[in-house]
């Protein structure tokens, strides 16, 4: 890996198409120089997306990438994780993609802990197919498919992630750069499955969910006296429906992750140009 | 004396019927013996009952047929299940003296043969090797030397301690000596050992070696009948090659994990049946479009929904070849024997990398639950070759990189095959989507960049028309007027009809097609013939429309779709009956 890597060269020659102003900007920004920072370059690097305004995000990056089918890109890094665990692994979605369709490959996803990171871009809304209800949307929030609003609660996606076994939780904000990119890092410095929420806020069709919305509620746990290895002090901060949390929720410093406890540790794609070493002791087995 | 014996444990599920049979299979091969096995699991009439079956015979056997020599029954249903196959002068190994068996009543032409299968158990130390008494008793009846049971029991029972071995080899041989000593039938039966070895296996074992043997290192699945075996063989021993099995959430999951597997340049691997094809087909699309090589394998199985799970059926056919929205190529394999099973998943590997495409294998569950033998040279992996296509290098990398240094995995060759980097590659950094993409794999709608790269995807399969061999199996007489016509699993039972057919003067032309996308041009061997029967284990005839299609001739059909296989004979007979209404009798 070349120390000499700038985020900059995370960034391909696409032009974006999301709207003006929009939290996925800074959400981007903040893992192309979270990955710069950690020593990661383009080529060892492989971002995996579902669909979804976020899903556009490996079009916007340079590094090998897959932009796959709605709510499975989680299966996809874990893929490609283990058959090369040399390869950083950055997975990115939106709330629909990660906590609606595919909310099943989360809860396993969390539960394997396998070493990559998983960026939620959450707006709280169905942007891409202008404004329907996502599941992390309020629940008296009204939308062309919700008038009265979905009349059901949000999904607390970080209390899904510690119930199924999370070793590292965070919540960050698109526009606070900063502490975005230092929790985006720490996600990827993790030994296991890093997971960040991040708000980042649809100015198209969430009038609710806003910026200024967001900068009122967040409270830094930098600025409180929360230990992020205190899984307790955690599960309580996670379960306060009316506080946003910004930071490292929870973490795991005893975390193994998934190649280790399985003893994955090669290059999967080199193999010999004939059947491996030992195969006759296959057929030898049936006798 | 007859040399071709077919045996049978019957009774309910949970009564260990699957391992005591394998025992029996497994000390026939070991003798030197030819076996064919299937299974019986679920009833015509009500749940429970379940089979183990063994075919035996000094030449290679590739079929069940409808006859049943030796029967050990442990309940009577067993007895009734198998009235058809059961003939005078049948032995039917029981248990008198258990009170569920104390009434049963012997078909007079059969043979009955009251073994205290349980007393004698408990006399070599346990109830629990009952089954084991009735083995003993039936190599008597078999004409079959005891101790050949010893190898089999020891590989068996060899890591729960020795004295449970010879617990077992004592239980043996008090089964045989009862039926020296208490009957004075003249047994038919002469199992002749010979000094070949064998390996017994089946098609799940045999497509989960042939994906370690060509190269595989990612598997991921998610357990369904029956194409679970094929997990649990690569389980525990994929690792000791440098691969991983992950056991995923579901079939979404699993073909996701396979795709990640694949993008990262490890040859990847799902398995499962119908069911499971039907969530993948959601993915499918992505890794034909993507380009991405991979191997799915459809052990098919009854359908519709959850259909008959335990049963045999060829119903998934054009699933497999039209499954997904939009129009995108694929492969598609279908092995025709066991050991086909391994033989063609190494193809498969090979293509998929080659192509770029997904292939996909499909099995039934006859091949999966039959454990046939074959001389180990049948699976001799010096011959494997492994062919892993345009894979380019940092040295290659630039010649496939635009004037921006970009690299472009899907630009539009005159083979249709791109370049592929692997992740890590320097300069090779690249996205692909399941959006319709340009050779950069961008996103892109222009209507001349569309056409071009779903020419450039079709045009890959012209490529593999030109460069592979994509042939028929051939058996029978070239020049006959009859054709017949199978694809999968159904050869060995076809193969056999044709000695049948011979022994009654019928002369017939068989062709069993392995490939069924690209698949073999018949034309001209439909020409030749007078009567084309396509025989298939399903209720429509897909693989026979296709054949119409090509050809633009009709055929004639023999369908079967009751969840049992084809039987040798009742495929001969169906054969003489298709001939006998078209006018076509040759002898």
């Amino acid at each position: 890996m070349s120390s000499d890597v700038r985020f900059t060269d995370f960034k391909s020659d696409v032009q974006p198409t999301w709207c003006p102003g929009c939290g996925d900007f800074g959400t981007m920004n903040g893992m192309m120089k979270a990955l710069a920072n950690t020593g990661n370059d383009p080529d060892n690097t492989f971002v995996v997306a579902g669909i979804g305004c976020s899903g556009k995000i490996g079009t916007y990056m340079r590094s090998y990438a897959l932009h796959g089918v709605h709510g499975r890109a989680l299966p996809v890094g874990t893929g490609v994780k283990l058959a090369n665990p040399d390869l950083e692994v950055m997975v990115a979605g939106g709330d629909g993609d990660g906590y609606s369709i595919g909310a099943g490959h989360f809860v396993h996803a969390v539960r394997r802990n396998v070493d990559m990171t998983y960026v939620v871009m959450d707006n709280r809304i169905y942007g891409l197919t202008k404004g329907q209800a996502s599941p992390t949307s309020r629940s008296d929030f009204e939308t062309s498919t919700t008038p009265e609003g979905p009349s059901q609660p949000p999904v607390n996606p970080l209390a899904l992630a510690l119930a199924s076994g999370a070793t590292f939780i965070a919540q960050s904000f698109s526009s606070d750069s900063q502490r975005h990119t230092e929790i985006v890092q720490q996600a990827i410095e993790h030994d296991g499955f890093g997971f960040v929420n991040v708000f980042s806020p649809c100015v198209t069709f969430n009038d609710v969910d806003t910026y200024n919305y967001f900068r009122d509620a967040i409270v830094d746990l930098d600025e409180t006296n929360h230990s992020p290895n205190d899984r307790e002090s955690a599960k309580d901060k996670i379960l306060e429906a009316d506080k946003e949390y910004m930071g490292v929720i929870y973490q795991d410093d005893e975390s193994v992750p998934y190649s280790e406890r399985h003893g994955i540790d090669s290059n999967m794609s080199e193999i010999p140009d004939g059947a491996p070493e030992g195969a006759m002791d296959l057929v030898r087995e049936f006798y | 004396m007859p040399d071709d014996l077919n045996w049978a444990i019957g009774g309910e599920a949970g009564d260990g019927i699957d391992s005591t049979g394998k025992i029996f299979a497994q000390a026939l091969s070991r003798a030197g013996r030819h076996v064919f096995t299937s299974k019986d699991f679920a009833s015509r009439i009500r749940g429970g009952y379940t089979a183990y079956k063994v075919r035996t015979g000094a030449e290679p056997v590739e079929s069940v047929v409808d006859r049943l020599d030796i029967l050990i029954a442990l309940t009577e249903r067993t007895i009734e299940e198998n009235m058809d196959e059961l003939h005078e002068g049948s032995f039917i190994i029981y248990d008198d003296e258990r009170s569920t068996m104390r009434d049963v009543e012997i078909p007079d032409e059969m043979i009955g043969l009251p073994v205290p299968l349980k007393r004698l158990a408990e006399e070599a130390g346990g109830a629990i090797m009952r089954n084991v008494v009735a083995l003993g008793a039936a190599c008597e009846v078999a004409g079959f030397p005891i101790e050949n049971l010893d190898e089999a029991l020891e590989k068996r029972f060899g890591s729960k301690g020795q004295a449970i071995v010879e617990n077992n080899e004592t239980a043996a041989r008090l089964g045989r000596e009862y039926v020296e000593e208490e009957f004075d039938y003249d047994y038919p039966y002469e199992l002749i050992c010979t000094d070949e070895d064998y390996v017994l296996l089946n098609g799940d074992q045999a497509i989960g070696m042939g994906a370690i043997a060509a190269g595989c290192r990612f598997y991921a699945g998610y357990p369904i009948t029956p194409a679970t075996e094929v997990m649990e063989y690569l389980t525990g021993r994929i690792e000791q090659f440098g691969g991983t099995v992950v056991q995923a959430e579901d079939e979404l999951a699993a073909i996701n994990l396979a795709l990640g597997g694949a993008r990262a340049g490890a040859r990847s691997m799902t398995a499962t049946s119908g069911p499971g094809i039907d969530l993948m087909t959601e993915t499918f699309g992505l890794v034909a479009t993507s380009e991405t090589p991979l191997v799915i394998v459809d052990v098919m199985r009854s359908g519709p929904s959850t259909g008959m799970p335990t049963k045999q059926e060829q119903g998934d056919l054009n699933m497999l070849l039209h499954g997904g929205h939009g129009e995108v190529p694929r492969f598609v394999l279908a092995p025709t024997t066991v050991a086909e099973c391994f033989h063609k998943t190494i193809e498969a590997f090979n293509l998929a990398e080659k192509y770029q495409i997904p292939v996909y294998l499909t099995s039934d569950l006859s091949l999966a639950v039959t454990e046939q033998t074959y001389p180990p040279e049948e699976f001799d992996m010096d011959e494997v070759e492994v062919e892993r296509g345009k894979v380019v290098d940092e040295e290659s990398i630039a010649d496939w990189q635009n004037e921006n240094e970009q690299f472009q995995p899907h630009f539009p060759t005159a083979d249709g095959v791109s370049p592929r980097a692997f992740p890590g590659t320097s300069g090779g950094a690249h996205m692909t989507t399941g959006l319709e993409h340009d050779a950069l794999g961008r996103r892109t709608e222009d209507p001349e960049v569309r056409v071009e790269q779903v020419d450039k995807r079709d045009r890959k399969v012209d490529t593999a028309r030109e460069r592979e061999n994509f042939d028929y199996r051939e058996f029978g007489n070239p020049e006959a007027d009859t054709l017949v016509i199978s694809w999968g699993s159904n050869e060995g039972a076809m193969t056999e009809a044709l000695t049948l057919l011979e022994d009654d003067g019928y002369d017939v032309r068989f062709i069993s097609v392995p490939y069924i996308f690209p698949r073999p041009d018949l034309s001209e061997e439909i020409d030749a013939s007078e009567t084309t029967i396509v025989v298939e284990c399903n209720a429509n005839g897909p693989f026979a429309d296709l054949i119409e299609h090509d050809t633009l001739t009709r055929v004639e059909r023999i369908n079967k779709y009751t969840g049992v296989r084809f039987k040798a004979d009742e495929l001969a007979a169906e054969v003489k009956d298709v001939l006998a209404e078209t006018g076509e009798v040759a002898q």
